[in-house]
């Protein structure tokens, strides 16, 4: 099924030198569509940026630029941009695409075109 | 050449039985590894910063999808304890999972400040999954300038 299953071919990746970061995501199907949860804390709003070529679904979360906070004591967290990619099912309408950002929880909702979605046919 | 007792090979010794237990223990721990049934680890370990300057120190958490109501942060002498659970949404019905890499359950985060803090002072701001402890230096901790008469 090629379904948003592959995701960061190597294509994806070569197109800017930048070190990027693969957030953490949970894909769900139900017969609607589907619905993808990526984790990016530290990204605002509008830091997001989704964007659909070529039958990939392409998201990228840019950091909100950090104040000061002084000496840095320990450091884990990471300040690279975070970047997946997602070869798009094409039963998806990338028109109905819509997606929220909460906490740094990025959520998105994959519609299928009204023609792929499953239906009940009554018989007369 | 000398004769050697035969001995069958399906026969030999206690040791096989040895063997047995041993493959037996090793798909115990095996199933004890996968052992809870959520598929997902016990616990997550949230990344987490620590930055220092003259009046304060700063200890950023990451915390993406949990919600405030879902954590706790407490301090006990010099030791500033974060901990909560990231819940996982209701499973929708009908639905199937594709990925699931993202880690719920518990999670226990201690960091021991670098300096004597003010208990009294702390102050919490959590935004874009992101939590921020602010803890203002207890004053004998912050760096003084103390004028030398030469003479």
């Amino acid at each position: 099924m090629s379904t948003l299953t592959a995701c960061n071919p190597a294509s994806a990746t070569q197109s800017r030198r930048i070190d990027y970061i693969t957030p953490r995501a949970n894909l769900h199907h139900d017969g609607e569509g589907y619905t993808l949860e990526l984790e990016m804390p530290g990204v605002a709003k509008d830091g997001v940026e989704i964007t659909v070529e070529d039958g990939k679904l392409t998201l990228t979360g840019r950091r909100a630029e950090e104040q000061s906070y002084g000496r840095p004591v320990y450091r884990e967290r990471s300040q690279a941009e975070y970047r997946r990619v997602f070869d798009l099912d094409p039963s998806i309408d990338a028109g109905k695409i819509t997606a929220s950002m909460n906490q740094g929880l990025l959520t998105v909702r994959l519609q299928k075109s009204e023609a792929v979605k499953p239906r009940k046919i009554t018989v007369a | 050449m000398s004769i050697i007792k035969y001995r069958n090979p399906e026969l030999t010794t206690w040791s096989s039985f040895d063997r047995l237990s041993s493959l037996r223990d090793l798909l115990d721990s095996a199933f004890q590894l996968a052992g809870n049934a959520s598929g997902f680890p016990e616990n997550w370990t949230p990344a987490l910063d620590v930055f220092e300057d003259e009046e304060k120190v700063t200890v950023r958490v990451e915390l993406a999808g949990v919600t405030k109501d879902d954590f706790d942060i407490s301090l006990q002498d010099d030791v500033l304890t974060i901990s909560g659970e990231r819940k996982a949404e209701a499973e929708q019905r009908g639905s199937e999972s594709f990925r699931s890499e993202r880690y719920f359950g518990t999670f226990t985060r201690s960091v021991t400040l670098p300096s004597p803090v003010k208990p009294d002072e702390v102050k919490a701001a959590y935004q874009d999954g992101v939590l921020t402890v602010t803890l203002p230096k207890a004053e004998e901790a912050k760096p003084r300038k103390i004028q030398v008469n030469l003479e």
